[in-house]
């Protein structure tokens, strides 16, 4: 029998006095004892809400019952029928908005633990050696090129080479995982779990190419000659900076340039890689979201004084996910509500000594129903710090649309889809941050996933 | 032929080598003012370097890497038949290439490399082309009898009289103009003083010039926005909308800062690898 009302396990976590001096995973994996007693919490609802409100559709309440009966090896393959990436879903995913969200203890006796329990199914199935591929169909003779080796792209090539075709990934960096590598440090996301992930999907013959930037390297319009159908999964690779005066100051980095700096180059363990950081003794990140928070978490490994988010609204409107804040908070990381930069100062050398702010107040909603911040006159004050991020958020990159001059974009510089989710060029299909400006990764996956069927599809009818 | 081969290395100085190495995808590609990114090893940065040829048939790119910090020495440490770890490219905008009438191309140390491909496609299409070289001394000289075949008048100039004229680019410019040279666009390639103080003659002479910039690059993709820079007061991307701007109104010293924020750390890299170096072979 189920046991609902048992105390949701939330796992153990590295101490935050130990974790903010390394980049460890900091939270660690459940023992079986805890995946066992979590799984036994999930009531195996028929209707399961957690199940409607998983972006792709992973079959919950029956992995669960798999992993309670032992079979972890199937169970992971239950998880990997519709997501191919389960060691990293269980890890990035926000569970709180879509599975765990809606579970149906969530008020009574607190959700069960999906994220936690989807990250044990697949480290310990991949730990024993249990972890298969999804079966790939006959070959279909058809080719398909992904662009972009990020979520989004990565979710296309597994679906697409499960339904027998010959895909090929190109990535423009040395390494392979996009956002997932240069963005998610590895505290959050270990780099052998992406490792792995991706070893995955190659396993199902997908070929994966690193140091091509198409656009550059090739155009949109020569992988048409080699390929039947494209699929753009070049993510979200374009800064926005804040435009105030004294940005281009020694010691301001956009919250990529950090990130990258670290979780791709691993300049945190220079000199031994070549890559330097600097941080200096206050550290201020300008932003709300997840990318300020691994910045903010990242920086605070780097061993300053301070670091302090400074966010324009109040703790309410932060779209960060809650459990990152909390992290975040354990660590150490300040936070200014309310304000807002102006300035940033600097010395007879260009480099900061400051950041000029004024304070703000909340006024109406703005369209998303985000109360706006609204300055407070004559508020003005300078917070003393000498590194800067700005974490306000990103675009797509233009580099594509630029050079395949068929690809409409939206206003917003995002490629333009019809309704059946195509671009302006036949055969060229996208999804993910190309599409979307700036989301999750799970809203990537489940892109890349709805793509690949419609290409599917397109190859089938040949339309 | 594994791609990212070296097929041929050439040392043109004690510090400066040139390298041929097969990239068939970038040699397919690339225009001039374009660049690529290297790394040398697993843990390695990126380094944008400036594509000074390529053949299309052969499949091969021409490179030439000043030793400066450890990643270039590292790179000129390398034997022919080896391998660069990864070559992404042609990465930026290429220059655009049209009819000035009379166009000076200017390059300073390395940088003569580097503006030699834009000299070439000025020639194609039909400029007038005049070459304005500098290099510290004599032997750093590189490339002026490829630049003499080229270009329609070729000047040299070392800084210690060793070689050609005695003095700077900007002597050398002034002295063109004092002879009555009508120079419509000069594209300039070297170290930011030198691009800076040419920039200003140019413009003041009339001569519409260009500057190819350097600021430090990570993905080389448009993605960090490292390599910003201030062109004509606004904020502009080298790596995607570069690297060569319009130079008269580029902010050179904000370069000049940024370019110099990891001195100390580049000092202590070169110096455990120059350890590193001697403990290995013992010939240093």
């Amino acid at each position: 029998m189920p046991n609902p009302s048992a105390p949701r396990h939330n796992g153990k976590q590295l101490d935050p006095e130990v974790r903010k001096h390394n980049f460890e995973e900091v939270a660690q994996i459940f023992t079986k004892e805890e995946a066992m007693a979590e799984a036994d919490r999930c009531l195996h609802c028929k209707n399961a809400h957690c199940q409607a409100n998983c972006p792709v559709g992973v079959q919950i309440p029956d992995f669960i019952a798999l992993l309670k009966e032992g079979k972890v090896g199937e169970a992971a393959s239950k998880i990997m029928e519709t997501s191919l990436l389960p060691a990293i879903c269980g890890r990035v995913c926000p569970q709180e908005k879509h599975c765990e969200g809606n579970c149906i203890l969530k008020d009574r006796f607190g959700s069960v633990n999906i994220g936690m329990l989807e990250r044990y199914t697949a480290d310990t199935a991949r730990k024993e050696g249990l972890l298969k591929a999804p079966k790939t169909a006959a070959p279909t003779g058809k080719k398909v090129a992904c662009i972009g080796s990020g979520p989004s792209s990565i979710a296309a090539a597994a679906e697409l080479a499960r339904a027998g075709h010959e895909v090929t990934v190109f990535e423009a960096l040395h390494a392979f995982g996009g956002v997932l590598r240069y963005g998610i440090p590895s505290f959050r996301l270990p780099r052998e779990v992406i490792d792995h992930e991706i070893e995955t999907v190659k396993s199902m013959g997908v070929k994966f190419v690193t140091d091509v930037l198409i656009g550059a390297t090739e155009k949109v319009a020569d992988l048409l000659k080699q390929f039947d159908a494209v699929y753009v999964g070049s993510g979200a690779g374009l800064p926005t900076m804040t435009g105030i005066p004294g940005e281009n100051a020694v010691g301001v980095y956009s919250a990529n340039e950090f990130l990258t700096r670290v979780n791709l180059m691993q300049a945190y363990k220079f000199p031994e890689t070549d890559t330097p950081i600097q941080v200096g003794k206050h550290v201020a990140v300008l932003g709300g979201g997840n990318s300020a928070m691994d910045a903010a978490r990242c920086a605070m490994r780097l061993g300053p004084d301070s670091v302090t988010i400074a966010y324009r609204r109040s703790a309410a409107e932060m779209p960060a996910r809650a459990a990152e804040v909390e992290h975040a908070k354990e660590e150490g990381v300040q936070f200014e509500y309310l304000v807002t930069p102006k300035e940033v100062l600097m010395d007879d050398k260009g480099r900061v000594t400051g950041l000029k702010c004024t304070r703000n107040q909340l006024g109406e909603p703005d369209e998303r129903g985000r109360r706006r911040p609204v300055e407070i006159p004559g508020s003005e004050f300078v917070m003393p710090v000498d590194t800067i991020i700005v974490a306000i958020g990103q675009k797509p990159n233009p580099i594509i649309a630029k050079t395949t001059p068929e690809l409409k974009t939206t206003e917003r510089g995002v490629l333009a889809l019809d309704e059946e989710g195509k671009t302006t060029l036949p055969g060229v299909y996208a999804g993910g941050d190309i599409i979307r400006g700036g989301a999750t990764v799970l809203l990537a996956m489940k892109d890349g996933i709805e793509a690949a069927r419609r290409i599917n599809a397109y190859l089938k009818e040949g339309k | 032929m594994e791609e990212n081969t070296i097929l041929v290395k050439e040392n043109l100085s004690d510090v400066v080598v040139k390298f041929v190495i097969y990239k068939p995808l970038v040699a397919a590609s690339a225009k001039a003012g374009q660049f690529v990114i290297l790394r040398g090893r697993e843990g390695g940065e990126r380094v944008p370097v400036t594509l000074v040829d390529w053949d299309k048939e052969k499949g091969t790119i021409t490179i030439i890497i000043q030793a400066i910090g450890k990643s270039t020495s590292m790179f000129n440490s390398f034997k022919q038949g080896e391998k660069f770890l990864n070559i992404a490219g042609p990465l930026g905008t290429p220059v655009e290439i049209k009819n000035y009438g009379t166009v000076a191309v200017v390059g300073g140390g390395v940088g003569i490399a580097e503006v030699y491909p834009i000299a070439r496609a000025f020639k194609e299409a039909g400029n007038r082309v005049i070459a304005v070289l500098g290099a510290r001394t004599k032997s750093l000289l590189i490339l002026e009898d490829e630049m003499k075949a080229l270009c329609d008048k070729t000047v040299s100039t070392t800084d210690d009289g060793s070689y050609g004229m005695k003095g700077m680019v900007t002597d050398a410019i002034q002295k063109l103009h004092d002879e009555g040279e009508k120079i419509n666009a000069g594209f300039i390639i070297g170290p930011i003083p030198m691009m800076k103080f040419t920039s200003r003659l140019m413009d003041k002479l009339g001569m519409e010039p260009h500057a190819s910039l350097n600021p430090i690059m990570l993905d080389g993709t448009g993605m960090c926005g490292c390599c910003r820079v201030t062109v004509e007061g606004k904020v502009r991307f080298a790596c995607v909308d570069g690297p060569m701007f319009p130079s008269k109104t580029i902010d050179f010293d904000e370069l000049i800062r940024r370019t110099s924020e990891y001195r100390p750390q580049e000092a202590e890299s070169l110096k455990l690898y120059e350890k590193d170096h001697v403990c290995k072979c013992g010939l240093h």
